[in-house]
């Protein structure tokens, strides 16, 4: 007799399947919020703020009031009597802010909502919301982040009494020490990372009804966070979580802005019960740049930098300020993330952070691709290029004598995380080898005294993925959260469908394609037979209250839900074959739509029987399974963490650390400051592919938001807080006219913490701004100030050129120390 | 002229003979998708930057939240609905696929409708100049690395910059 021999089954996991997902994208099949509506719908429109800061002194509504296809109007003040302030992440002060769906009394950035009008189409209600009379009482704004923490600033929230949201400070190591201990210390006046916002195409969008019959509400939106949407909206309206059913199918980019879109669903949500019908909003692209919201800002101040004479850097102290805009929303969740990437890729273990967060009158900062750690890595591959460059040391060498080493992981870095794999130099050779890195620096002194000078640039990051949201008690330790997940449903369905639903809000990403593959794998089908269902519907019960798209987590907390569903779909299956065959379970296999007896194929049940006998034929079933098999398989995936120490502000906050290393060329003209990329390469590591080309698509698209945000993209307000760029005329999103190749290449590292070696990835840790600056700084070498601001635009690297930096001379002093 | 006032149009549109009474002011694209139904072609700004709502006019292309519905009268109009009309993806359209060009797909519509524009009046176009043929039509997800290459492949030629 001869052992069974299992039927070899292809492998779907890992290879470059087309996404299922294209071809109703292709053919304009695809169902985005504005090409979905209810019936009976009006349309919605709001009234905006003129100014940044100002008090509101009356709302007039009346001219509206007979006008034939206005249904209804809803003012702030009406906002405030039915419902509760938002729920605060912050602890006092920023946590006494007391902030409703709407404005109240004030404003606090241009743009901000103050009614909002319903009306038959949307060219009435926009004609319509320009006869509502608001008059306004403007009030000094404060715009710079700084100057708000000044103690003759404006204040914008006089319950929080003072415009400092949050302060902390992150101390590990002993940097008092190091400071004194090392050879040399480099001192920086000012970095300043900029604002900007990854601006999806598709803006925000919202079809709601309040259904008055049932008292549920329908929320159609683009929303890629939904079911924290409805945890910061139902206690404001005064509901239950159950009251919403929050749907949305094809998203049209969110790059974690579209986490902002919880105000205005709360608000029209309101109208809708107002007007007793269903509502439409869709925002126009001026109304996004205004009120969409924006990525961090930050100012880093009085860095101080312990550097030994071999180039070793042990630490850095510095002041952060960052800049939330004039509410909290999502914020200071970012006051904690950075420090999941605390000394970036490097081996520095003394750190004092002082961070402190100001409100200014500019719009609410939200998650945007890269979120918080870019802000915090950009200023530390600064510190390490102006090291090198001061010192002397060359970049490339300086950066592999700092890394974490392949042989030190798992890491563990000062404040407790723990960097799971990667191969950080082999990354560098790989991203300086795409780019013939030697053939650049001839070529840079061949230009050497010409008007065209050359620079080569590196960016190190990390890309964390899969936070533990126990970090926010490092914010606010009464905070109720811990740990991460997602839910997912996989189960056969009456004629032996298999299929799938999850918890995430794609834009792009892939998951309908990638989760097939996974389930195909483990069911033993193909791709092809395994329909997930697209977007995201709170009826399907597929969710946990971190459900969504956002922070680099799909291929750990999506997959492994996905992964976990069909194991425990396959076991029911299994054992309900194995009772039908006469069979033992470790003897059945499934493979080409049957559960068979392996090396006995004669010995098998179709999935439609194994459906069958549990759907529609019952009295068939074996009474060992009855009722305990479903067939239904519901699985959370918890992933595995400790809440973080509040006091040390110390813990693992992320499970997966991705690397992203950039390498950029550029050439700069000394005559016009402006900066032209000659050539890029970026190499990704995020362990083990699920699909590569959708992996490489992702690495595309955040090396392209990184390059145009160091040199094309700022929203710029004006001292008096007005936005500057409202609009793609002004605000330049690159074309394809625009924007370099991007050469990629990647090293696999797998993840030894999420069973299948995969790690979240997509933000990409902001690489393209280090790169570019550190290309800038090499291209102008050391006789100009050092490049200290993430957005160099041609008027800034020409000042640049003409000896004009942010700060004081060079914006940079070395202290030589012990004699050395 | 009032806000009220409309205008009676006759236009083909996707090879069907279209007639309709449209508001002065309706934009094209707010016509094609609010009253025909026809949401292929997206909207993605309001000052004729992004592409999202690019359509063919008379054979050229357009961005039709540029243009009012009452302009489209006697014109020939096809969106992107026109392109696999007969179940089978054209080359643009496949070859999008196959090299991944497309991620969220809200910029597809027109990208795609450009891309078959661009290799019917140059049909074998250097990277360079696919590059400055797609200008008219933004994408925040791919970076445009691999709609180059899509572009290049379904002219029959593979780039490798
Ligand atoms: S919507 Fe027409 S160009 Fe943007
Ligand atoms: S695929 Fe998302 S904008 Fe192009």
């Amino acid at each position: 007799m001869t052992a069974p021999t299992r039927v070899e089954t292809p492998r779907w996991t890992g290879q470059n399947y087309p996404r299922k997902e294209d071809r109703r994208l292709l053919t304009g099949q695809g169902r985005y919020v504005d090409d979905r509506g209810m019936i009976r719908q009006g349309y919605a429109h709001f009234v905006r703020s003129p100014y940044a800061h100002a008090r509101i002194v009356s709302i007039d509504t009346s001219k509206l009031e007979n006008m034939t296809g206005v249904y209804c109007t809803l003012v702030g003040e009406e906002v405030k009597e039915m419902t509760d302030p938002l729920f605060q992440i912050a602890p006092p002060p920023g946590g006494n802010m007391v902030e409703y769906l709407m404005a109240v009394d004030k404003v606090r950035y241009q743009g901000e909502p103050v009614a909002v009008v319903l009306a038959e189409t949307r060219e009435l209600a926009r004609d319509a919301a320009d006869l509502v009379e608001v008059k306004y009482e403007p009030l000094p704004p404060v715009t710079d982040a700084i100057a708000a923490q000044e103690p003759d600033a404006p204040i914008l929230h006089d319950e929080v009494g003072t415009n400092v949201s949050w302060q902390g400070t992150y101390e590990y190591g002993d940097i008092d020490w190091a400071l004194s201990e090392a050879d040399h210390v480099v001192k920086i006046d000012k970095l300043h990372f900029h604002r900007f916002s990854s601006t999806p195409i598709e803006c925000f969008g919202v079809v709601v009804n309040w259904d008055r019959g049932t008292d549920t509400i329908e929320v159609i939106s683009n929303n890629q966070m939904p079911m924290f949407g409805a945890m910061m909206i139902a206690p404001s309206l005064r509901i239950g979580i159950d009251r919403f059913e929050f749907v949305s199918q094809d998203i049209g980019g969110g790059f974690g802005i579209k986490i902002n879109l919880y105000k205005q669903t709360g608000v029209l949500a309101l109208l809708s019960r107002k007007a007793g019908r269903p509502v439409k909003w869709v925002e126009t692209r001026t109304e996004h740049h205004l009120d969409g919201g924006h990525g961090n800002e930050r100012w880093f101040l009085d860095i101080e930098v312990p550097v030994m004479a071999d180039g070793t850097i042990l630490g850095v102290k510095a002041r952060a300020i960052d800049d939330a805009g004039a509410y909290l929303h999502y914020e200071p969740l970012g006051a904690v993330i950075w420090s999941q990437v605390l000394p970036g890729c490097y081996k520095m273990r003394h750190f004092r952070i002082d961070y402190s967060q100001s409100l200014t009158n500019k719009c609410p900062t939200v998650p945007n691709r890269g979120y918080s750690r870019m802000q915090h890595l950009w200023m530390l591959e600064r510190i390490v290029d102006v090291v090198a460059h001061e010192l002397g040391f060359d970049p490339v060498e300086i950066r592999k004598r700092n890394y974490v080493q392949p042989e030190d992981y798992p890491y563990e870095t000062p404040n407790g995380c723990v960097y799971d794999s990667g191969n950080l130099p082999l990354s560098l050779d790989k991203a300086l080898e795409l780019v013939d890195y030697p053939k650049w620096r001839e070529r840079q002194k061949e230009a050497e005294g010409t008007t065209k000078r050359i620079g080569i640039g590196i960016g190190s990051t990390l890309d964390s993925g899969t936070n533990n949201f126990g970090q926010s008690r490092i914010i606010n330790r009464e905070l109720p959260f811990s740990g991460n997940g997602e839910a997912a449903i996989c189960k056969l369905d009456l004629y032996g469908e298999v299929s799938v639903a999850l918890g995430t809000t794609p834009q792009g990403q892939g998951h309908e394609t990638t989760a097939a593959q996974v389930v195909a794998d483990i069911l033993g089908i193909t791709p092809e037979e395994v329909t997930v269902i697209p977007g995201f519907d709170q009826a399907r019960n597929s969710y946990v209250g971190f459900s969504g798209t956002y922070a680099s987590q799909f291929a750990v907390t999506g997959i492994n839900a996905v992964i976990g569903a069909a194991n425990k779909l396959k076991a029911e299956m299994v054992e309900l074959a194995a009772l039908v065959l006469g069979a033992s379970e470790e003897e059945i296999e499934l493979a080409e739509g049957h559960a068979r007896v392996i090396g006995d194929p004669e010995r098998a049940i179709p999935f439609i029987g194994l459906a069958n006998m549990v759907y529609t034929n019952n009295a068939e079933l074996p009474t060992e399974v009855a009722e305990r098999i479903s067939l239904n398989c519901r699985h959370v995936y918890v992933p595995p963490f400790d809440p973080p120490d509040p006091d040390r502000k110390y813990g693992n906050l992320t499970l997966t650390y991705a690397s992203q290393i950039h390498v950029a060329v550029v050439e700069v003209d000394t005559e016009t400051g402006k900066v032209e990329v000659l050539d890029y390469a970026a190499v990704d590591d995020c362990g083990t592919r699920i699909n590569p080309q959708i992996v490489e698509g992702q690495v595309h698209g955040a090396a392209a938001h990184g390059i145009a945000a160091a040199l094309r993209e700022e929203m710029r307000y004006d001292e008096d807080g007005q936005l500057l760029n409202a609009n793609f005329l002004y605000y330049h999103a690159p074309s394809a006219a625009d924007m370099p190749h991007i050469k990629t290449d990647w090293v696999e590292s797998p993840s030894p913490f999420t069973g299948t070696g995969a790690k979240g990835m997509g933000e990409g840790g902001g690489a393209p701004l280090h790169a570019i600056c550190s290309a800038i700084q090499d291209a102008l070498g050391t006789d100009v100030p050092i490049v200290a601001d993430s957005f160099n635009p041609p008027e800034r690297v020409y000042r640049l050129l003409h000896g004009e930096g942010l700060g004081a001379g060079r914006g940079v002093e070395v202290v030589a120390k012990g004699g050395s | 002229m009032d806000r009220s006032d409309t205008f009676d149009i006759e236009f083909t549109l996707n090879g069907e003979a279209v007639a309709a009474t449209v508001p002065a002011r309706r934009l094209l694209i707010h016509f094609l998708r609010d009253d025909l139904d026809l949401t292929g072609p997206k909207i993605g700004c309001d000052t004729g930057h992004c592409g999202a709502c690019t359509v063919l006019y008379n054979g050229r292309t357009i961005k039709s939240c540029m243009m009012l519905a009452v302009q489209a009268d006697g014109a020939t109009i096809e969106t992107v609905e026109a392109l696999a009309a007969d179940g089978e993806m054209t080359p643009v359209q496949q070859a999008f696929h196959e090299h991944h060009a497309l991620q969220c797909g809200y910029c597809t519509s027109g990208m795609v409708m450009s891309a078959t524009y661009l290799l019917e009046k140059n049909p074998s176009p250097s990277p360079e100049e696919i590059r400055e043929g797609l200008r008219g039509n933004l994408c925040r997800c791919t970076g445009y690395v691999n709609i180059v290459e899509a572009v290049a492949a379904a002219a029959g030629k593979e780039t490798s910059a």
